[in-house]
């Protein structure tokens, strides 16, 4: 697709020799994920993480149109018929689990993806729509995953849709209106339930139609690698399949090991107990928390608790989670720095690592109960986290000397692999690239 | 194409005008897209609240066995609503505030009905972030303003349900209602 050393897609037998000459479909899943698709020959592991994702969505979408067949979009009956879902359609209780802790790793390793992105400075050009299109694929993934949070009718589906709708109220004039017109009530009902479910259902169809085009927009220039030198020549590369689709096959086998050990053994480590208390408008359960996926933001968001220049904190709040994630779109033009891998960036990568740590911070404080001092360590973890993007990185990127860059892919493999004796005989292996040594 | 041109050249209203096609063209595109806005103004429309959700907005409430110091949970809009018989005590507490004072400044007075200042009628959502505050039943926590109590985030509220302490940002709000009679009330 992007290289023209890419390998060509002949069609030996004739039946697919007519198919492609009717529908080149073939040939167009052979130049994405097959043989013609060209891909730096050093990448790492992190580079699993959009495959898994993948996989991921697919458990999702299986699982959930299976569950869909069992369940009923009605107050009266949801919460029943979840539970009859799990007590009494053969393996009801497999699907279900599996679809909620298919939610919890597909976050893991969307988490996992974007920070990768994050190190390596994949958001960097050429690569920038891969990064706009990636957030949006997140965006989306969080508006399922609270609606699908809300279906099974439990005290927490209940009272999350009651807080999250409620942020919407926070914003002036326009608020409450938006309030109702989203839950179709003046609380969430049966109106609520129903388009969430519709919602719900459409959503992870919508998103995958956006990873087609995240990985088109990432076909264009090709992949990243973990040097961040673009490929200079066939040398630097190796055909997707058999390479990556084995190194892919091998992290889908950790993948399913893991997600297993959760399904069978510890299906509702990640839930609440009080979701399988049937949703009641008149009691509120003692301690609202969402799914952990969402912590680091509902820390923000409740960082704030007084009062600014007339904008109430509650409003701040809900515009402080919403920059959170909207600032990231802006992130390629933020930091300017020319180097894209933070193995070459020896300032950016300690900031890198606080910055981990900062959200972990985050996402635990996001989790515990909104008293002190889990809100005051929130205020200075979300200044921070603020800090990192809008201040500290542009600052990185104009005074950072960042470490010389190999001069090719291949360089810097063979440095790795000759290694010992040779290393010291390449010293400062320089910025200028050098002729390669590969066959 | 020379029969175009000389339909542009006929078109022409004098210098640097606008040619017929051009009109014809805009006004076709922009009625075009009157009628998309059309059909979007139901499929939008669809989302708020039904008819029937609608013919629930206002309830009627029997308040003849509430007794001073007693109050009662019921629901309005399906949230719920409190309504409750104020002792003298709890009256006389609630007008000592020093109204400025107040992060919401309301008196018992604007918050009840003319010469029915025992009859305290609030929704029973905190306006942090909609939870039920306790207070409302019996033995219930009412928080240290012996008001009501919101046990999500501490929001305390005091007699006549006006914040005093914790994150909530306003007064526990007060639906539209009239007294249809001395025991009955119309709430929405």
């Amino acid at each position: 697709m992007s290289f023209p050393w890419a390998e060509h897609y002949t069609p030996k037998h004739p039946a697919m020799q007519w198919i492609d000459e009717k529908l080149p479909l073939p040939r167009l899943v052979y130049n994405a994920i097959g043989a013609g698709y060209p891909v730096p020959r050093n990448l790492n592991y992190f580079w699993n993480f959009g495959v898994l994702a993948g996989l991921a969505l697919v458990i999702q979408i299986v699982t959930g149109v299976i569950m869909a067949m069992h369940y009923g979009a009605n107050t009266l009956v949801a919460f029943g018929t979840v539970e009859q879902t799990m007590r009494d359609v053969n393996a009801g209780w497999l699907m279900r689990y599996a679809h909620a802790n298919g939610a919890s790793f597909f976050f893991i390793v969307v988490y996992l993806h974007i920070f990768r992105g994050l190190f390596y400075g994949s958001y960097k050009a050429p690569r920038e729509m891969v990064w706009l299109l990636g957030l949006v694929i997140f965006l989306l993934m969080m508006a399922t995953a609270f609606m699908g949070y809300v279906l099974p009718w439990g005290q927490m589906s209940y009272w999350g849709a009651k807080v999250i709708t409620g942020l919407f109220g926070a914003i002036p004039v326009v608020g409450e209106p938006i309030q109702t017109w989203l839950l179709g009530g003046f609380a969430p009902g049966n109106a609520s339930l129903n388009r969430f479910f519709s919602l719900h259902f459409l959503l992870p169809f919508v998103i995958a139609a956006v990873v087609i085009l995240h990985i088109w927009a990432l076909h264009i220039p090709g992949s990243s690698n973990p040097t961040g030198v673009e490929v200079k020549g066939p040398q630097d590369t190796v055909p997707f399949h058999p390479y990556y689709t084995a190194k892919d096959g091998f992290g889908v086998g950790v993948f399913l090991i893991l997600f297993s050990i959760l399904l069978f053994f510890a299906p509702n480590y990640l839930g609440h107990p009080d979701n399988y208390i049937e949703a009641n408008p008149l009691s509120t359960p003692a301690h609202i928390v969402p799914e952990w996926y969402f912590w680091p933001f509902y820390a923000i968001l409740r960082a704030f608790t007084v009062d600014f220049f007339f904008v109430p904190a509650k409003l701040l709040g809900v515009l402080a989670m919403f920059s959170a994630i909207l600032m990231l779109f802006f992130l390629p033009w933020l930091d300017t720095s020319p180097v894209r891998s933070g193995n070459y960036r020896p300032t950016f990568k300690k900031f890198f690592w606080i910055l981990i740590v900062d959200v972990l911070i985050l996402g635990y404080c996001g989790g515990a109960p909104a008293a002190e001092p889990y809100v005051m360590i929130s205020q200075v973890a979300g200044a921070y986290y603020f800090a990192h993007f809008l201040i500290i990185l542009p600052l990185i990127s104009r005074f950072e000397r960042p470490l010389p860059l190999p001069g090719s892919i291949t360089e810097s493999v063979l440095n790795r692999h000759n290694i010992k004796g040779e290393q010291d005989a390449l010293p400062g292996m320089g910025a200028d690239p050098q002729p390669s040594n590969a066959g | 194409m020379a029969s175009v041109e000389h339909t542009d050249s006929q078109g022409l209203s004098g210098e640097g005008g606008v040619r017929r096609r051009d009109f014809i063209n805009i006004a076709a595109v922009s009625f075009a897209g009157v009628g998309a806005v059309a059909v979007v103004i139901p499929l939008v429309d669809q989302m708020n609240p039904s008819a029937d959700v609608l013919a629930l907005a206002s309830t009627e409430v029997d308040i003849s066995s509430i007794q001073p110091g007693q109050a009662i949970k019921t629901t309005f809009r399906s949230q719920p609503l409190f309504v409750r018989h104020l002792t003298d005590k709890e009256i006389a507490e609630a007008d000592k505030v020093d109204v400025s004072s107040l992060r919401d400044p309301q008196t018992l007075e604007e918050r009840t009905v003319d010469g029915k200042k025992q009859w305290l009628i609030t929704m029973g959502v905190c306006t942090h972030l909609g939870c039920v505050p306790l207070g409302a039943g019996e033995g219930e926590n009412r928080g240290e303003f012996g008001g009501y109590f919101c046990p999500c985030h501490g929001s305390s509220y005091d007699t006549a349900a006006r914040i005093r302490k914790g994150p909530a940002p306003k007064n526990l709000e007060v639906p539209k209602y009239s007294f249809t009679s001395d025991t009955a009330i119309l709430v929405g």
